[in-house]
């Protein structure tokens, strides 16, 4: 089985060393770069990249337990495979090397059979991280995504405070009758895209799609400072975008989108919902309640953005807020207060 | 070619691997390093410096071991372990197992 090649970099004091090192390394199909010392290895990481390094320990200025102590101080190189290849002498150095976080050890003098099993195993670990970590950034920000990886993808809840917002297009059933399939969900995409630019760009996470609604989540799993003012301006950056989109469907002598927010604050449960092998992170509660059912009662207000009360509390930017007093909304036993924008 | 300071098998093994261009290189490379690691090895032992005394015994042996030297491997691991300066005797072994290499790719 053939990778495709990777960029190693071969650190090691001794030329004869490197020389080996290298030319193994290009008979297995790879690219190569070499360095004669840690510290001289820790500048090359930094400005080029490499898929694994393979690291002696025994070395002049900065060793081999210093370079591994670097790389995981380092939150862009700590996921950096690391294959140590040493002479060292001593099963305890070689434990010390794995403790500080090298993912594998081959005794020198390297056997080339033996180091290609190794690095394409590392090559494959690493090209599904990639992987993994692309896929999550589909539904998170860099940010949440890093905090997600780290913390394991642990199922569970926690309990904490957040804005969620709802958000649909109206009458999308209505609009899309008269479209071809291909044009309803391309037009579904654009509008998946503009939300998640919204949301994003104000430090929320998308949590769910069904169809045309959206729901999105601010405050959770990253604390946001002000997650409901967060969530009030990714709103107003979504209905710009889509006053945008709508010029360019008039000229196309398409119907305009329309859509809708609601927009509620208070205290969720949020967490990995699923089983192991298929989850998503999602939240539940009261607020989430509210925050859909105002998203739907924007059609009877006649209004594009609904808040509840918290959410209108936590607001800093000085907009023109509309009250309407005594909503009765499903699901919600005593009339609210709600907060047209 | 005396099996006592390179090992045949191992060398052969060595050549196998890395093709018969490129192990004549390496020794030629080796060869030329060595007196290098032997005035570091000797410099370190004269000015008392531990460390440095340890890694020049182990860049010998490191590098004898690719070749199936295993006279010179041995005194340099001993000399790595226990510190202990017999310079001459790999002084020695290093002359004959230098000798030994340069019958090998000549050949």
């Amino acid at each position: 089985m053939r990778d495709a090649p990777g960029h190693l970099l071969v650190v090691d004091d001794n030329k004869v060393n490197r020389l080996l090192m290298s030319r193994s390394v290009e008979m297995l199909g790879h690219r190569v770069s070499v360095a004669e010392n840690g510290r001289i290895a820790m500048d090359m990481l930094k400005s080029d990249s490499y898929d694994i390094l393979l690291l002696d320990i025994e070395m002049p200025e900065m060793d081999g337990f210093e370079v591994l102590e670097a790389l995981k101080a380092d939150p862009g190189l700590r996921q950096l495979p690391v294959i140590v290849t040493s002479s060292v002498e001593g099963l305890d150095n070689i434990v010390r090397c794995i403790e500080l976080g090298a993912d594998d050890y081959i005794p020198k003098p390297v056997n080339k059979v033996l180091l290609g099993a190794r690095v394409s195993a590392s090559l494959e670990r690493k090209r599904l991280q990639d992987e993994q970590k692309q896929m999550l950034n589909r539904f998170a920000t860099p940010e949440v995504a890093e905090h997600l990886s780290a913390s394991g993808f642990a199922i569970g809840g926690e309990r904490r405070v957040a804005t969620v917002l709802f958000c649909d297009i109206r009458d999308f059933t209505a609009i899309s009758e008269f479209m071809t399939p291909e044009a309803t969900i391309d037009l579904i995409n654009t509008y998946y895209t503009l939300m998640f630019e919204a949301v994003s760009s104000q430090g929320g996470i998308i949590s769910l799609m069904v169809g045309d609604g959206l729901m999105a989540l601010f405050g959770a799993p990253n604390a946001l400072e002000n997650s409901a003012q967060a969530a009030v301006s990714a709103a107003r950056e979504m209905l710009a975008m889509t006053a945008a989109l709508n010029e360019e469907r008039a000229a196309a002598n398409d119907p305009p989108l329309q859509i809708g927010f609601g927009i509620a604050t208070g205290e969720v449960v949020a967490g990995y919902t699923g089983t192991h092998h298929r989850a998503t992170y999602t939240c539940i509660g009261k607020t989430v309640n509210l925050a859909a059912r105002l998203e739907a009662h924007t059609k009877v207000a006649g209004c594009e953005i609904l808040l509840d009360q918290a959410t209108r509390a936590r607001l800093t930017d000085n907009a023109y807020i509309r009250e309407i007093n005594d909503v009765r909304l499903k699901g919600f036993a005593e009339a609210i207060n709600a907060f047209v924008l | 070619m005396s099996p006592k300071f390179v090992d045949t098998e191992t060398y052969a093994e060595f050549r196998a691997s890395v093709g018969e261009e490129f192990a004549a290189e390496l020794v030629g490379t080796f060869l030329q390093e060595a007196p290098l690691m032997l005035s570091e090895l000797k410099a370190a032992d004269a000015s008392q410096d531990p460390d440095g005394f340890r890694r020049a015994a182990h860049s010998i042996k490191s590098n004898a071991e690719i070749f199936g030297a295993t006279a010179l491997a041995d005194i340099a691991r001993h000399m790595e372990t226990s510190g202990a300066t017999t310079i001459e005797a790999l002084e020695r072994t290093l002359s004959q197992t230098e000798t030994a290499l340069r019958a090998l790719i000549d050949a």
